[in-house]
């Protein structure tokens, strides 16, 4: 029973990592850029929740929204301000552009929230079910739930809608796109700002649980790489079976060989399949 | 003839020092140098909360010291403004971020000493970042004064300017050890304890002194879990100690952690008897108000007690409150009494000479009754450790802690078991 309990802890932990990782392979895929500050953009959709939840009294269904409006604003104003610019430069160049990002908006979010840790009043989803034994803690069962089917429906909106499409097409080659009348530049703002969005609800569904600082962005920007890497860079679905499986790996050595080893499992395991397949479970060669 | 010219020369000498002593003393007493620590704390990352609200709390002290404050009489140099013992100089603070990165607090340790020229150092709030940064001074031969960190291995490596005023893993191990013998006596069961700590110097220091007590009062640890302060689930953790069912938790752990513990905890209905803190996240401000509704009962050490309106440690309350919005804690506390107790040093060396000051730390003796926090004294012993800390256990009570152990100093009546959110 008690192994069962740690599953299924692992798999809900493992749904909000494919959520936030999802957005950061989006961007890799598009663009063939690689985005440093995609944990800030989880950590400032936590403290919209905390602003949304303290000054306007809003429940969980109204401060994901605001998460995912107010980092899609975010995420296409980075773009068109910053992004836009520096992809015609050398790679080093994009490179540390986002990192410096990464630190601005870490510094800002000190700044304007100060170091302490904050965390959401007892929400309308405080409680825990228990599902035949099994306590499934009602926040995280919606914020699993929530970033599954999230995860899922950017996978259908990409492969299955013609928007998705000229995303699509965009990524794979930008000059033939043009030429078929798509607007790269609109195009990845898009992307960028749904990349944003996607990071803004995992952050709001994460901040029901966990308190959190400014400094947070830090862990939750490595994990989406760890990700990204092991479902294999631009895959929307390898994102969410690496996020789950890590996420069950995580639970399930930490419980078994104890807390402090179990990232030294993980990243074993995750080096050991790069060493077989480079690309990563799903990525193209 | 050669006997009366060596005379003269002596006499000559003799005037010249005499002469360049007395321009000295003028010159220190006219301009009244102001004393140069520079203190070493983590203003952003993880601990930044803590940090900076041991900021605060430094600044108050220096600023009781440097200012006339009559109606905190008992508190050494409160009462005139400046240090009398070096014509009223005053204290300068210099404040540098180490980010809770033991290599950064190292760099900055060389930074203050070698550059900035300052007499003393203070610090560094995570052991680990003091354990670095002791060195540095130890080689220059300036004092460093640590005012709350806990790991045992700071202050035994036979270091001759380091001086350590909180207490330190070893008593706050045998102050729990008592503690479970009192309760023992009372008729509670205390078959089993675990221990559930944050990796680092601190955690690791505490859980092992808290291990080895355990051990020699013949109490089994059910269980001891190690674990990184920045993890953001702790689900397994929490398993674990349900398996284990141990009679008492003692975590020791930083503010995000602690509160993630206590939040788990409630959501896979895991309450056992009693949650022990080992202060640090359990003290941090941000600690009582998240988690004050589910973690009913639940006990933290603290030498800081706030005390009835019209003491003094009421109004140092007062003060901190009025700079910072809120009410000082044990950590910030630890932080103020240490500098404080530097100050005393400073003012008895009457100069910044470091040899003048080593000597005068090493005579340092304060009585309860000169102190803020409720130590039994200060008194270094000679590997510059305060062989008079203690400490209190608290309970948290609604929205507060009260006061609870030992029983000569309680304030209300403890309760056990912790009644948690339930």
């Amino acid at each position: 029973m008690l192994l069962l309990q740690v599953i299924v802890g692992g798999l809900l932990l493992g749904a909000i990592y494919a959520l936030f990782s999802s957005g950061l392979t989006l961007i890799w895929g598009m663009m063939n850029f690689i985005n440093f500050a995609h944990g800030e953009f989880v950590m400032l959709g936590m403290y919209v929740a905390l602003m949304i939840v303290v000054w306007l009294g809003g429940g969980p269904a109204v401060f994901g929204i605001a998460s995912a409006f107010a980092l899609f604003v975010l995420g296409v104003a980075i773009y068109l301000s910053l992004i836009r610019h520096v992809t015609r430069g050398p790679m080093l160049a994009q490179i540390l552009s986002t990192f410096g990002l990464a630190l601005l908006l870490r510094y800002t979010a000190f700044w304007i929230f100060s170091a302490n840790v904050v965390s959401l009043p007892q929400t309308s989803l405080g409680g825990t079910l228990n599902i035949f034994g099994i306590l499934v803690p009602a926040a995280q069962l919606v914020a699993g739930v929530t970033a599954t089917v999230i995860t899922i429906a950017l996978h259908l909106f990409l492969t299955g809608t013609t928007l998705g499409s000229q995303l699509l097409a965009v990524a794979e080659d930008r000059n033939a796109a043009m030429l078929m009348g798509i607007r790269p530049d609109r195009m990845q703002a898009l992307a960028w700002g749904l990349a944003a969005a996607g990071a803004g609800i995992a952050g709001a569904l994460m901040a029901i649980s966990y308190p959190w600082s400014p400094s947070v962005g830090e862990t939750f920007g490595l994990t989406a790489f760890v990700v990204v890497t092991l479902g294999g860079f631009g895959s929307v679905p390898g994102a969410m079976y690496a996020g789950l499986i890590i996420g069950l790996i995580q639970a399930l050595s930490a419980f078994y060989l104890g807390p402090i080893y179990k990232d030294i499992v993980v990243y074993a395991l995750f080096a050991a399949l790069l060493w077989f397949r480079p690309q990563g479970l799903l990525g193209k060669a | 003839m050669a006997k009366r010219g060596v005379n003269r020369r002596a006499v000559l000498a003799g005037a010249t020092a005499a002469a360049t002593s007395l321009a000295t003393g003028a010159r220190l007493a006219r301009a009244a140098d102001p004393v140069k620590v520079g203190v070493l704390f983590p203003l952003t990352g993880n601990a930044a909360a803590a940090g900076q609200a041991s900021k605060a709390a430094v600044e108050l002290a220096a600023e009781i010291v440097n200012n006339a404050h009559p109606e905190l009489a008992n508190i050494p140099l409160a009462k005139d403004a400046g240090l009398p013992g070096l014509g009223g100089a005053k204290l300068e603070l210099t404040f540098i971020d180490h980010q809770g990165n033991p290599s950064v607090a190292q760099q900055q340790a060389l930074r203050l000493i070698s550059q900035d020229k300052m007499h003393l150092l203070f610090g560094a709030y995570q052991s680990s970042c003091t354990f670095t940064a002791t060195p540095i001074a130890e080689r220059y031969g300036i004092p460093f004064v640590v005012g709350d960190s806990a790991a045992l291995n700071i202050t035994g490596r036979g270091f001759k300017w380091v001086f350590r005023v909180t207490p330190i893993a070893t008593d706050y191990a045998s102050t729990y050890m008592r503690f479970f013998d009192d309760m023992k006596k009372a008729g509670k069961k205390i078959g089993s304890i675990a221990v559930v700590n944050e990796n680092t110097d601190y955690g690791t220091s505490v859980a092992e002194a808290v291990e080895a007590a355990a051990k020699q009062n013949n109490l089994p640890v059910a269980i001891r879990i190690p674990y990184s302060a920045s993890t953001t689930d702790v689900s397994a953790q929490v398993l674990q100690l349900k398996e284990k069912n141990p009679d008492v938790v003692i975590f020791i752990s930083y503010t995000a952690d602690s509160i993630l513990y206590i939040k788990t905890m409630k959501n896979l209905d895991y309450l056992p008897p009693m949650v022990l803190g080992d202060d640090s996240g359990f003290s941090d401000p941000s600690f009582v108000p998240a988690i004050a509704d589910i973690g009913q009962g639940l006990m933290n050490r603290s030498a800081w007690d706030i005390g009835k309106p019209g003491t003094t440690t009421a109004k140092i309350n007062d003060m901190y409150k009025a700079k910072t919005g809120r009410d000082l804690d044990d950590t910030s506390g630890r932080n103020m009494q240490a500098a404080l107790v530097m100050a005393e040093a400073i003012n008895r060396a009457g100069s910044t000479d470091p040899a003048k000051l080593q000597a005068a730390f090493k005579a340092t003796d304060l009585k309860p009754e000169q102190l803020m926090m409720g130590y039994r004294g200060v008194k270094f012993d000679e590997t510059g450790q305060n062989i008079l800390a203690s400490t209190y256990l608290i309970q948290l009570k609604a929205k507060q802690y009260e006061l609870v152990w030992p029983e000569s100093a309680a304030q209300t009546r403890l309760e056990w078991p912790m009644k948690g959110w339930k």
